[in-house]
């Protein structure tokens, strides 16, 4: 189904089904432990051997030798896997990195040795036998010394251009009454999922299964192949679960790989979880940006200039966080310019996590906002909202589809009490407490990329979707089960819902905060066309049959869905693909973040009290998934502005703080009463589904709300996140 | 983790002879750090001396009116003691400051006492680290150290003791008892039973070979308003930045006791007696001879504001 003009009316905006806060379709099975999860297949194929990953010890050089003769002789050990016995393996497409390394080291931790044996314990004892001769290189691994050798990246792919100017920034900054510039430092991050990295991988002759945790099927399949240079026809990836991936899983990773090679020589199938201690420095991770933030406004505080540059790193051939995007849709204002320049550092691989460019780009731009503000003298709500624009600033021919963000200010400012906010910082005192409010607007964009699926209807009247989607968490199964009862006119109890196997329709997966609108919009294509199988083997003209109640009607004849199928099955597999709307239009989500935070007067301690995200984001296709996706979202904000920093060590060029103990995120005493509301809103434009993305709309500004309470709340303004304490002491009103 | 043999011990003073005879041996109760340090191989026992069916697991009375706590009472135990929460809060709250519910219910007093750093580099086995290697150098010193300690450490190792409860217990003047191989006990003063890094930052405490903990005996209660003030970057599962152990009188006297700011629990008499000149003179004291590092710099200030608002609250 081509989507190339606005939706008009359709099956789903009767909402009988679709809109309702459902509860998740998969929920029991998470509750009761059955959810199969991939390091617990144990039944899907038998024999299953045990790997366990080296990884190497020093940041860049190259192995010269790697003994494994005693590895390979210790009890259980069937296999030693090196780049030695591997055979030829290329990199994915998706990898700057190769994911085994050696001879030479590119990184940290980067995978040089599996040990493949009987038991988890026989691989992990004879896995710390092998001892390897490393020759160590010089690299880079601090962005600041890097940023001014730091480089023009390649254009495309999400970034955009890495130069954009419309008007004349400089002369109009020059000339600008009130300016700012003011640098702001994001760190290194990691997506600290729950569930590790984990692959079982089974050889049928030439033919590859893998049973994994992977938010992209076709990427993971497609890489799989390439590395091992196998067809893509034999080659088939699983991942119906998924313990958290946060863009940590949209890629081939180690584990795969490793299971596949181990199994190779192992000749039986082999399982593979990254070890908690490698996963940080193994795979990839948010990168470190240094950003530089201009804003002008005329005396009633309308921006006349705004420009953004941003600096980060990464290992050859990589890219850069994209953290100036949001700055060229945001805020309106005439003379405007962003840069994005790249440094080459040796450090594990930089790449996507949660809202990639708008997490970090936002925590620099909403505080810039709100110190501009305070420099015009006027209110940080009121000053964005002057600074409102309806029409892309870069392209004014180009409105946006929807754009609701005063709204979520002025709702937001109503319901969180911003009235009562002390406009001079350091005033409000609870106790041991300095109190604080800030606010932050956040942007996500709504990216539409192609997603097909395919629907069964079989005698007893139950609906079987199959797509390749996934559901890391976030709902998934349960959206896409609402929009087949919703087309289908059947209740959720008539729905089953199989995702996440290479073997079915390939979909947009997860990522981007693409999944939920694009997923479902491909399952409505499918059902379009079940409908239509429907209405003919009943006799009904497609065009006018409704479906409801698990009946299909049509002027005054009736018949039962399930008859449709009595000799039977009926199919459907389509998927949407999209026209150019998204050119005509700026596709985006938008949000007001408001958190109110206590700083301990004495040792500067932050804790976050109270928090409110009032979301446009199109149609809610689940009020209940929706929100546990945005508080879950907030909470990551929270853990960005506050505590999570990937800490480097830049004489030996690796991340220190490499498991869960050392590197912090929200524990459930870090996260006070959240709420969230979703402004009501269909975007037409975006898909028939009229919905759009929350998953990463929930974190984009949080940290900068954050940041800015605690100026309000101390007088102290840090440009350097995390905010901890100790940024905190020394400025500290006595 | 290397292959080990396992024994479970009969008696303390077996035990003690057991671990005394056999090369590489260790005891073991509730397993919460020597587990996982033996999984990443930074703990290599070939021994194991499982001491958990010791009966060391109560909290009596002792004759002159002080409390002595078995070996093995569990910290989630220890904490809820109704005696512990009248006459020794301090105590009572920094277990609670510490770990999470399911490790409290686990971990034992002495377990407790012996948990090892948590500095990064001593967790990282590629990494050089005195206290893991002797010998081999130490990485934090120069590297990540914003954890680390800022008094007491030596050129060879920066690294801080983690306990909260150890921290309650010096102020508390606790002392460790045990017994040795050949049957003997002693009593240590919790002040003699730590050592500072020096040369030998892998020998952390002066138990000799062999040597278990049977108990730890609190002297008989000094009343007074007891707090435990944990600072940590998150409100709870996270070790200290700094932890304040104070224990003051109602005529203004007290004791103070450090915990986040080195190798072992931090007390300094000539400290306890600035008290009344407030925080400034007791920290000028308690730190004087602080040695930072860019990174932990910041624990100074913390450390005097933090015991300011201790003693603010103290006074009521």
């Amino acid at each position: 189904m081509k989507f190339d003009t606005p939706a008009t009316t359709n099956p789903i905006d009767q909402l009988k089904v679709i809109g309702k806060p459902t509860d998740r379709i998969d929920g029991p099975l998470k509750t009761t432990g059955t959810a199969p999860y991939a390091y617990e297949r144990h039944d899907v194929v038998a024999n299953q051997a045990y790997g366990y990953v080296v990884g190497a010890a020093i940041a860049k050089g190259k192995v010269n030798a790697i003994h494994v003769l005693d590895a390979k002789a210790a009890p259980g050990v069937i296999a030693v896997i090196t780049h030695e016995n591997a055979g030829k393996i290329t990199k994915g497409n998706f990898n700057t990195a190769k994911l085994l390394g050696g001879p030479e080291i590119q990184h940290y931790h980067q995978a040089i040795a599996l040990v493949v044996a009987d038991s988890f314990e026989q691989a992990r004892a004879a896995a710390q036998l092998i001892r390897v001769d490393y020759e160590r290189s010089d690299g880079k691994y601090d962005l600041a010394a890097a940023k001014d050798g730091a480089e023009k990246p390649k254009a495309g792919g999400f970034g955009g251009d890495p130069d954009t100017s419309v008007g004349d920034f400089a002369t109009a900054f020059a000339a600008a009454p009130v300016q700012l510039d003011a640098t702001y430092t994001t760190p290194d991050q990691t997506h600290a999922m729950m569930e590790p990295h984990a692959t079982i991988a089974a050889w049928d002759g030439d033919k590859l299964t893998v049973w994994t945790s992977n938010q992209m099927i076709a990427w993971g399949k497609g890489d799989l192949a390439r590395t091992l240079g196998i067809p893509k026809e034999n080659v088939r990836l699983i991942s119906p679960y998924i313990g958290g991936g946060f863009g940590g899983k949209l890629f081939l990773r180690a584990d795969v790989l490793l299971a596949a090679l181990g199994a190779r020589v192992a000749k039986r199938p082999v399982k593979v979880a990254l070890q908690r201690p490698l996963i940080i420095n193994n795979t990839t991770h948010r990168p470190a940006t240094i950003q530089r933030i201009r804003i002008g406004t005329d005396k009633d505080g309308k921006i006349t200039a705004i420009g953004h540059e941003s600096w980060s790193g990464d290992l050859p051939d990589g890219g850069p966080e994209t953290a100036v995007n949001q700055t060229r849709l945001l805020y309106a204002g005439a003379n405007r310019m962003t840069a994005t320049r790249l440094a080459v550092l040796d450090l594990p691989e930089g790449n996507a996590m949660r809202a990639p460019g708008e997490a970090p780009g936002l925590m620099a731009l909403e505080i810039a906002i709100d110190e501009a503000a305070e420099k015009a003298g006027i209110d940080p709500i009121e000053f964005r909202i002057r600074n409102d624009t309806q029409v892309d600033p870069e392209k004014p021919s180009r409105p946006f589809s929807q754009r609701q963000l005063n709204e979520c200010l002025r709702l937001g400012a109503e319901k969180f009490g911003w009235s009562k906010r002390s406009a001079t910082p350091g005033k409000v005192r609870d106790g041991d407490w300095l109190i604080g409010i800030g606010v932050a607007a956040g942007l996500r964009n709504n990216l539409v990329t192609k997603s097909a699926a395919r629907v069964r209807l079989d005698q007893r009247g139950i609906v079987t979707v199959e797509t390749d989607m996934t559901d890391i968490g976030t709902g998934t199964y349960t959206i896409i089960a609402q929009t087949a009862a919703e087309m289908m006119g059947v209740g959720l109890d008539k729905v089953v819902v199989t995702l996440g196997d290479s073997s079915f329709p390939v979909s947009a997966g997860s990522g981007g905060q693409w999944g939920a609108n694009n997923s479902t919009a491909g399952v409505y294509a499918a059902c379009v066309k079940l409908r239509e199988a429907v209405a003919q083997k009943l006799g009904f003209n497609s065009a006018d049959a409704t479906f409801a109640d698990g009946q299909v009607q049509a002027g005054n004849r009736s018949a039962a869905l399930a008859d449709a199928a009595r000799e039977k099955e009926l199919v459907g597999e389509d998927g949407i693909e999209y026209g150019d709307l998204d050119k005509k239009y700026q596709q985006s989500t938008f949000a007001g973040h408001f958190v109110e935070v206590g700083v301990d007067a004495a040792t500067a301690e932050i804790r976050v009290r109270r928090m409110l995200a009032v979301c446009a984001a199109g149609r809610i296709l689940n009020p209940k998934s929706a929100r546990s996706q945005v508080i879950g979202a907030m909470t990551m904000g929270v853990g960005a502005a506050l505590m999570e920093e990937l800490a480097i060590d830049k004489r030996l060029g690796f991340f220190v703080n490499h498991d869960l103990a050392g590197y912090e995120v929200p524990v459930h005493a870090d996260i006070p009463h959240q709420e969230v509301i979703f402004l009501d809103e269909t975007d037409p434009v975006s898909s028939p589904m009229k919905a759009k993305g929350v998953g990463e709309l929930g974190i984009c500004g949080v940290g900068a709300a954050v940041a800015n309470a605690i100026y309000n709340a101390t007088g102290v303004r840090v440009r350097d996140y995390p905010i901890t304490l100790d940024k905190l002491l020394a400025k500290m009103p006595v | 983790m290397k292959s080990f043999t396992y024994e479970r011990a009969q008696s303390p003073a077996d035990a003690a002879a057991a671990a005394a005879r056999t090369e590489g041996a260790k005891f073991i109760a509730g397993g919460t750090n020597l587990l996982d340090l033996m999984k990443l191989e930074i703990e290599t026992p070939t021994h194991l001396i499982d001491v958990n069916a010791l009966a060391l697991d109560k909290i009596e009375a002792t004759p002159d009116g002080g409390l002595r706590i078995g070996a093995l009472v569990r910290n989630t135990d220890l904490a809820a003691d109704a005696r512990v929460r009248r006459d020794y809060a301090v105590l009572s709250r920094a277990l609670l400051a510490g770990a999470s519910g399911q490790l409290r219910n686990k971990a034992t007093t002495a377990g407790n006492l012996l948990q090892r750093t948590r500095c990064p580099y001593f967790y990282d086995t590629n990494q050089p680290c005195n206290k893991r290697l002797p010998g081999s150098g130490c990485a934090a010193i120069g590297g990540f150290s914003r954890q680390h300690a800022i008094v007491g450490t030596s050129k060879a190792c920066i690294a801080t003791h983690p306990s909260d409860m150890a921290v309650a217990m010096r102020v508390l003047d606790a002392t460790v008892d045990t017994v040795q191989p050949d049957g003997k006990t002693r009593s240590i003063a919790l002040d003699d039973f730590y050592r500072l890094p020096g040369e030998t930052p892998h020998i952390e405490t002066t138990l000799t070979k062999g040597e278990l903990i049977t108990a730890v005996t609190l002297p008989k209660p000094v009343g007074g308003t007891q707090i435990y003030r944990k600072v940590r970057d998150r409100a709870s599962y996270a070790f200290a930045l700094v932890s304040v152990a104070a224990i003051v009188q109602r005529d203004g006297s007290g004791r103070v006791a450090m915990g986040g700011v080195a190798h072992r629990p931090w007390h300094v008499a000539a400290a306890d007696s600035e008290i009344p000149r407030g925080a400034r003179a007791v920290t000028a004291r308690l730190l004087a001879d602080a040695a930072t590092t860019h990174e932990n710099a910041f624990k100074v200030k913390l450390a005097e504001r933090t015991l300011a608002a201790v003693l603010a609250k103290a006074k009521g």
